[in-house]
């Protein structure tokens, strides 16, 4: 009996340890669901359409990690990984390479070209310290910017990629034209009881998941958290900082030219212009609800804030169309929801999860 | 009405379970000049903040005794309080504002006002704030302060490009051109100015004594003290040592007093101990840029295998040394390692070529606060020597929490286990996580600074005597800064006396207080005053 006490003890404790954010989306996500069951929803439809967001969010979330883990904060400038990610994306396409070959091929460019954009945006926040969060988001929109005139101007001229009239990139080109709309989420793709798993997809996540764990147990990583934590301490130990920080953003910024090829596949689209310019918030939204903070990062912060977080995206709209009848208001209740969140997660971001 | 301006009627207090004066009693007379003296922490800064009614007084429970001026009991609340009563204060902190004209800063908030018909429009329109001013007047005061220190600087200059020493006589003059002022006070005000500057000041401040405005002088300088001085009171850990005329006494004494005799203290006698004749480490001309810290040409050898001491009081450089060469902060000169020139500001280069440092700043360099104690411990060693990796590169938890466990246990670590975040540790145990960290290391050369500073009594007796075994039995060097002299002289073979950046002497650890407490002054040729 006193056993058993002694259980429900510890249990209740690492209750208690879960972050408020975490345990608040938990919370709600877990009453969307419910709500949805007396509705009439198959569990297996909301949960499959769960796992759906949160295949093509984790990666980007997992972004802001090193830089997190550097004492850079969040990514903010997302956007900067993303464009480099689309520009792969439409530089591969356009010489109508298809399939698997395709997406090898843009991971191989999003690398090359989102390490080189994060290198130059690390010396930015090297140039900025103490800013960065207020200078970020703006080079993320700048950087939108600038792409939005490159996308109309680039000299492509593949009947699939261009306006039907006139000259300059789709804002969406559909991936169903060069065999690559889920690609990777059809990859082994199996369903149990109509839960849909999209294998493929899921491994690139957790392969990238664990390779990010296994970096920070390496020296570099170990060093690059120890920067994040208390610069001085890592100066005094020998460790360039400012060398630190910038292997941080190129990492993060090309994981998230990786991310938005994974987002493409996973919606059948590549989407440009002002696309990228509101990716960053959502993406830093999964990580915080996952219990992280402004100067600390978990992988597992990553699965368990995606999950909750794009899960309960994934189910409010549909749940509450049916439960409000199709009001017209259900769309913008999602944005409120959604925004709110992030909102909350930015605000908690000093203070931690811990 | 008594003859004295202002007396301190045993004044004591507490901060918390700190007590930082206690039962301090002594006067000044009108038109004096008065000497406050003591070392770091003796009590200085919180009488005078008594004195000027500062917030941090009052919020913390206020103060024992009484405060009379001219005779009277004054409640001093606030620094309002203090300038109301004729008390002013010219702090080590310029407070001038740059973009205005030396007369403009003389007279802010103090601005004279024209009398005119427009002006009483206005100010009954607008309010007495926009008012027009009396430029003319204003400047004619301002210039007739300044003709007062002998200043011959035009009062319609700007603040922003004057030389220092400048700066400190318009704070000056603003406080005399302030109608009915009594007192003032002056804080350190020759540790920022040259020779020449500093000598012109002491002749302002007799002229404004001459006057009859009273002047409390802080500072350590003795000589600057015997020269213009007409009383010296001397603070000791709170309490008052003597209060003397100077001419009734001399530089020795005065620096006996400030240092005590509590520097003699046990020193295990090791009269066979030999120093070895080699250098380990030679320092030529350092000059590191670390604030309040300043390094300006430091010249020093230590030789193997001894515990070489650095002493001197708070803000003379001494801390930068170690800092400097570690390159913590920004530094030139030239050090050599075993008769290696080392490159300066390469961290990294220091300790892999065998230097290790265990900070001052305990929480802002010394230790990652959120973490465990064996992320802590085994850091240094795996960022320099790639230690505690596995085959895969990757950190070996177990290597990791066995080492953390073995130096727990040497160096009697309280914790509840290698996983517990320094943070939560009591400042003695941290402090023995960031000598664990340097240990790890297995340095040849040991820099510790301030190695015993916040912690228990227990703690501090066990660092020192792991610095002396490491310095006997392996052979260690060891160079300790620190700014408690008793510490320094109980463990090592040499002491220097960092003064304004400068090393104002090296001595053995049993030479008389005095002598340690000259230096500490910035007496440099005292081998006569000691004859005398």
């Amino acid at each position: 009996m006193t056993e058993l006490t002694k259980e429900n003890f510890s249990l209740l404790n690492s209750f208690r340890k879960i972050p408020f954010s975490t345990r608040a989306v938990g919370g709600l996500y877990l009453a969307v669901l419910i709500l949805g069951i007396v509705n009439g929803f198959n569990i297996s439809t909301l949960l499959s359409a769960s796992l759906h967001l949160f295949g093509v969010w984790a990666v980007l979330a997992l972004a802001n990690v090193p830089s997190i883990q550097a004492g850079t904060g969040p990514n903010f400038a997302l956007p900067i990984g993303i464009v480099s990610g689309l520009l792969a994306m439409v530089l591969v396409l356009s010489l109508d390479i298809k399939g698997m070959a395709f997406i090898l091929l843009a991971a191989l460019l999003a690398i090359v070209f989102g390490s080189l954009a994060g290198y130059l945006y690390g010396r930015l926040m090297n140039a900025v310290k103490g800013s960065e969060m207020a200078i970020a988001p703006y080079t993320g929109f700048a950087i939108t910017a600038v792409f939005g005139l490159l996308w109309l101007a680039i000299p492509i001229g593949h009947p699939h990629m261009i306006f039907f009239l006139g000259g300059g990139l789709r804002h969406q080109i559909p991936l169903d034209q060069f065999d690559a709309n889920f690609i990777l989420a059809r990859f082994l793709e199996i369903e149990i009881f109509g839960l849909e798993i999209r294998t493929g997809e899921l491994l690139v996540v957790f392969a990238g998941c664990f390779l990010m764990w296994l970096f920070f147990r390496t020296k570099t990583g170990i060093a690059m958290s120890a920067v994040g934590r208390n610069p001085m301490f890592a100066k005094a130990s020998g460790i360039n900082v400012d060398r630190s920080r910038v292997i941080a953003n190129m990492m993060s910024t090309a994981i998230a030219a990786l991310g938005v090829i994974v987002y493409a596949q996973g919606f059948g689209f590549v989407q440009l212009y002002d696309f990228p310019m509101f990716m960053a918030f959502p993406a830093i939204a999964c990580i915080l609800v996952g219990g992280a903070s402004g100067q600390r990062a978990k992988v597992a912060n990553v699965i368990v804030g995606t999950f909750l977080f794009q899960g309960l995206m994934a189910t409010a709209l549909p749940v509450f169309t049916r439960v409000l009848e199709g009001a017209g208001f259900v769309n913008a209740l999602r944005m409120i929801i959604q925004n709110g969140i992030i909102l909350y997660a930015l605000s908690r971001m000093s203070k931690g999860g811990n | 009405m008594s003859q004295n301006l202002l007396e301190f009627k045993s004044v004591s207090k507490s901060y918390a379970d700190n007590q930082v004066l206690k039962d301090v009693s002594f006067d000044i007379r009108p038109g004096e000049i008065h000497a406050l003296l003591g070392e770091n922490g003796a009590g200085k800064s919180t009488l005078m903040n008594i004195l000027f009614g500062m917030p941090v007084i009052h919020s913390t429970g206020g103060y024992e005794g009484a405060v009379e001026l001219e005779g009277e009991k004054v409640e001093i609340k606030s620094p309002f309080d203090a300038m109301a009563l004729g008390i002013g204060m010219v702090h080590q902190e310029f407070m001038l504002i740059p973009g205005f004209t030396i007369a403009e800063n003389i007279k802010l908030n103090r601005e004279i006002e024209k009398k005119n018909m427009l002006n009483s429009i206005s100010s009954r329109l607008f309010g007495k704030r926009m008012k027009t001013l009396d430029f003319k007047q204003m400047n004619k005061d301002a210039r007739a302060a300044l003709d007062r220190l002998e200043m011959n600087i035009e009062e319609f200059t700007f603040v922003a490009g004057l030389p220092i020493g400048y700066m400190q006589f318009v704070e000056i003059a603003r406080e005399i051109d302030k109608t009915g002022l009594k007192l003032l006070v002056l804080d350190e005000p020759t540790a920022v100015l040259t020779e020449s500057e500093a000598d012109s000041l002491l002749s302002a401040m007799r002229i404004i004594a001459a006057g009859g405005i009273s002047i409390v002088f802080i500072s350590h300088r003795l000589n600057e003290i015997t020269a213009v001085a007409d009383r010296v009171t001397i603070l000791r850990d709170g309490e008052l040592v003597v209060t003397k005329d100077v001419k009734d006494t001399n530089a020795l004494e005065i620096a006996e007093y400030m240092v005590g005799r509590k520097v003699s203290i046990e020193r295990a006698s090791d009269e066979a101990r030999k120093l070895d004749d080699e250098i380990m480490l030679s320092i030529k001309d350092l000059h590191v840029a670390m604030p309040n810290e300043r390094v300006k040409g430091v010249n020093l050898e230590v030789r193997k295998g001894e515990i070489f001491g650095i002493g001197g009081l708070a803000g003379q450089g001494k801390l930068g040394i170690a800092n400097g060469i570690m390159g913590i902060y920004e530094s030139r000169g030239d050090v050599f390692l075993d008769g290696k020139q080392m490159a300066l500001g390469k961290t990294r280069k220091m300790l892999s070529a065998g230097v290790a440092f265990v900070s001052e700043d305990r929480k802002g360099i010394g230790l990652l606060i959120e973490e465990p104690i064996d992320d802590n411990i085994m850091f240094t060693a795996m960022s320099i020597h790639s230690e505690f990796l596995t085959s895969l590169r990757l950190s070996d938890k177990n290597a990791i929490r066995e080492h953390a466990r073995k130096m727990i246990k040497e160096l009697d670590i309280r914790c509840t286990s290698e996983k517990q975040h320094t943070g939560r540790l009591s400042g003695g145990n941290q402090q023995k996580v960031c000598v664990a960290r340097a240990l790890t290391q297995k340095p040849t050369v040991l820099f510790v600074s301030e190695p015993t500073r916040g912690i228990d009594i227990g703690a501090k007796k066990l660092i020192l005597d792991l610095l002396l075994q490491l310095s006997r039995e392996q052979g260690m060097t060891v160079v300790m800064t620190s700014s408690e002299l008793a510490e320094l002289c109980s463990i090592c073979d040499r002491i220097a006396i960092v003064c304004e950046g400068e090393v104002a002497g090296i001595l053995p650890p049993d030479a008389p207080p005095a002598q340690f407490g000259l230096l500490m002054s910035g007496v440099k040729d005292f081998e006569g005053e000691v004859a005398s």
